[in-house]
C-alpha cells in the first residue's frame, strides 16, 4: 500500500508573525520556517502504518519554495521514502495547492494521502476536503484515530459534539488532528540517511496546474489590540469587580 | 444576488450558530435561502422557515444526508449553488468538513473564516492565529465561505414565514458511511453558545483537578473550556479545546486559570468581553489581554471563588 503524504513550509509555530507596517501581507522576514504542525502528526502516522506493515511505500510531497526542501528532508528523515518537491515561488491558494497535489495522485495512484487538517499560516482548512473533490475519493477530516483494513479504513474524527466515527473506502484522502498521535523526533542516523534519499523536482506548469489566484489580498493588518487590564489583591475583590465594575455576574 | 446558507442543524433543531451564519448573510444582501440536508428533518426544516429575514427552505430530505458526510452533501451544495451569489456555512466542524469540497467542485476558491463583511465580493478574516486581519476579495462568480459566529450578532430565530421548498436531488457517492458518534453528556452549555467561560490550562496539573472548575462553571451557569496544552497533556477531551484549532468562543466572561496565554490559545478567546486570568506566574502573557489578572496558585484561588460566588 502506498500512502502520499503532503506537508507545507511555513512559519514556526512559536513565531507571532504580524502584517508588515506597509499591511500588505504578513512580515516574513527572517522568520524561523518549519513544517506545519499538523503535516508532521501525517508524516508520523505515515510511518507508523509502515512498522504495522500496513504501508509498503511513503511518498512525501511539498508544493512551495526551493527552501521547502528542508521540509521535505524533514519528512525524510522522519521515515518516508522519498520525496517530491513542487517548486513555485508565488503563495499558491489552497484551490491551486489541490489542483497540484490531484496531479501528483494521478501520477503515484497512492491508496491513501494523508495530510494535516490546517496550516496554521493561512488558517484555512481547506486542502484535503477539495482534493477529496477533485480525486472523488472519500475524505476523513479531523482525524484522532485511523484503521486500515484491506479495502477500507475507519476513522474517529473530533468533531464539535466529540467523537464521530466514518469508514471510508480506498483510495481516501485522511487529515490528521492534533490527537492522532505525538510525532517522534528523527534520529541522527536517519537524519544522515534521509540525505541520500531521492527529491524529484517539478512546478505547477510541469503538472499541468493553472495556479492564477482567484482572491486578491488588499490588506493585511494588525487586529485590534486589547488594553491589558487591571491585577487584583485577592479573589474577594475579583468577584467584587465582576459584579459591581464588569457586572458580568450577579 | 442571492445568498445560500447552509444549515448547521441534528434533523430535529437547528443549532444556533446557524443564525449567526444567517447574520453574516444579510450583511451582504437581503435575499436569504437555507438548505437544510438530512434525513426526516422536516421538524428541523419547519424550525428554518421561521428564522428572521428568511426567503426560502430548501429542504434535501435523504438518508444519503442524514450525517452530513462531505462526499454526498457536497455535490448537493454545488449543484444548487449555480443558482445562488453566494453560500455561507458556519465555521463548525461540519461545515470546515463540506464547504471546501463544495469550492473545488465549482472551481471556486473558498474563503475560510469571515469575520466582516466589506462588499458583496469583499471580506475581512483573521490568519496566522488570528495576528493578523486580512480583507481579502473574491474575483469567484460564486462566493463559498465559512462564517466566523462569533463575530456576527445571531438573527432572530423565530419570527420569519420562509416557503419551504423540496429538493429532489439525490448524491450518495457509497464511499463513506457513519458507524456512530461518542457524544459527551454535560448539562452545562455549549462551549460556543455559553455566557461565561471557565478554562483550564497545563497549570492544573491533571484531569482530576478539572473538578475545581467544574464546581465554579456550574455556580456561574458556565461552560468549561481548556487550552491545547490541556488536551495534549490529556487532561481533558479535544472538544473543549479553545483555539487557533479548536473552537473559537467569545463569551461575555471568559475566565482563564492556569493558561499562560500562547498564541495558539489567545487566537481563540481574545474577542471575549471580559477577561479574567488566574495564573501564578505574573509574566504569563495571559495578563496582557486579561481585564482582571489574579496572581496566585490556583489550587487555593478556585476554592475561595467557588466559595465566594
Amino acid at each position: 500500500m502506498k500512502i502520499l503524504v503532503a506537508v507545507k513550509r511555513v512559519a514556526d509555530y512559536n513565531v507571532k508573525v504580524r502584517a508588515k507596517s506597509d499591511n500588505t501581507g504578513p512580515d516574513l522576514a527572517n522568520v524561523k520556517m518549519a513544517i506545519n504542525p499538523f503535516c508532521e502528526i501525517a508524516v508520523e502516522e505515515a510511518v507508523r502504518l509502515k512498522e504495522k506493515g500496513i504501508a509498503t511505500e511513503i511518498v512525501v510531497v511539498s508544493i512551495g519554495p526551493q527552501a521547502a526542501q528542508e521540509q521535505v528532508r524533514t519528512a525524510l528523515a522522519l521515515g518516508a521514502d522519498r520525496g517530491i518537491l513542487v517548486t513555485t515561488d508565488a503563495d499558491l491558494e489552497s484551490l491551486a495547492v489541490a489542483k497540484c497535489l490531484k496531479a501528483v495522485c494521478d501520477n503515484e495512484k497512492p491508496d491513501v494521502v494523508l495530510l494535516g487538517k490546517q496550516a496554521i499560516d493561512g488558517d484555512n482548512n481547506h486542502t484535503g476536503q477539495m482534493l477529496g473533490a477533485l480525486t472523488g475519493w472519500a475524505q476523513a477530516t479531523f482525524a484522532s484515530e485511523l484503521n486500515i483494513d484491506g479495502g477500507s479504513a475507519t476513522v474517529v474524527r473530533e468533531v464539535d459534539a466529540g467523537l464521530q466515527t466514518i469508514e471510508i473506502k480506498l483510495p481516501a484522502i485522511v487529515t490528521a488532528d492534533l490527537r492522532l498521535n505525538e510525532p517522534r523526533y528523527a534520529s541522527l542516523p536517519n537524519i544522515m540517511k534521509a540525505k541520500k534519499k531521492t527529491i524529484d523536482s517539478t512546478t505547477p506548469a510541469d503538472l499541468g496546474v493553472d495556479v492564477v489566484p482567484r482572491t486578491t489580498l488588499l490588506k493585511a493588518e494588525p487586529p485590534a489590540e486589547r488594553q491589558a487590564g487591571i491585577k487584583v489583591e485577592d479573589v474577594a475583590q475579583l468577584v467584587d469587580k465582576l459584579k459591581n465594575e464588569a457586572k458580568v455576574i450577579s | 444576488m442571492t445568498i445560500l446558507v447552509i444549515a448547521e442543524h441534528d434533523n430535529n433543531e437547528i443549532k444556533g450558530a446557524t443564525l449567526n451564519a444567517v447574520a453574516a448573510a444579510q450583511a451582504i444582501g437581503s435575499d436569504v435561502d437555507i438548505l437544510v440536508a438530512g434525513a426526516n428533518c422536516s421538524a428541523a426544516a419547519d424550525a428554518a422557515a421561521k428564522i428572521s429575514g428568511i426567503n426560502k427552505v430548501l429542504v434535501a430530505d435523504n438518508t444519503a444526508y442524514e450525517f452530513m458526510l462531505a462526499e454526498n452533501v457536497a455535490p448537493l451544495v454545488a449543484e444548487l449553488a449555480a443558482n445562488y451569489s453566494h453560500v455561507l456555512v458556519p465555521a463548525t466542524t461540519n461545515g470546515k468538513n463540506v464547504i471546501p469540497r463544495v469550492g473545488a467542485l465549482l472551481d471556486v476558491q473558498p474563503i475560510s473564516d469571515i469575520s466582516a463583511v466589506i462588499s458583496e465580493d469583499t471580506f475581512q478574516r483573521p490568519f496566522y492565529a488570528g495576528n493578523i486581519v486580512a480583507t481579502v476579495q473574491s474575483n469567484d462568480s460564486i462566493k463559498v465561505m465559512t462564517v466566523r459566529t462569533t463575530a456576527f450578532d445571531p438573527v432572530a430565530e423565530e419570527g420569519g414565514s420562509a416557503t419551504i421548498e423540496a429538493v429532489s436531488a439525490v448524491h450518495d457517492a457509497g464511499v463513506s458511511e457513519y458507524k456512530g458518534e461518542e457524544v459527551a453528556k454535560s448539562d452545562r452549555p455549549e462551549l460556543t453558545a455559553a455566557d461565561v467561560i471557565v478554562s483550564g490550562g497545563r497549570g492544573m496539573q491533571n484531569g482530576e483537578n478539572f473538578e475545581l472548575l467544574y464546581k465554579v462553571a456550574d455556580k456561574l451557569g458556565a461552560a468549561v473550556g481548556a487550552s491545547r496544552a490541556a488536551v495534549d497533556a490529556g487532561f481533558v477531551p479535544n472538544e473543549m479545546q479553545v483555539g487557533q484549532t479548536g473552537k473559537i468562543v467569545a463569551p461575555g466572561l471568559y475566565i482563564a486559570v492556569g493558561i499562560s496565554g500562547a498564541i495558539q490559545h489567545l487566537a481563540g478567546m481574545k474577542d471575549s468581553k471580559v477577561i479574567v486570568a488566574i495564573n501564578k506566574d505574573e509574566d504569563a502573557p495571559i495578563f496582557q489581554v486579561a481585564d482582571y489578572g489574579l496572581v496566585a496558585d490556583l489550587f487555593k484561588a478556585l476554592p475561595e471563588l467557588d466559595e465566594a460566588l
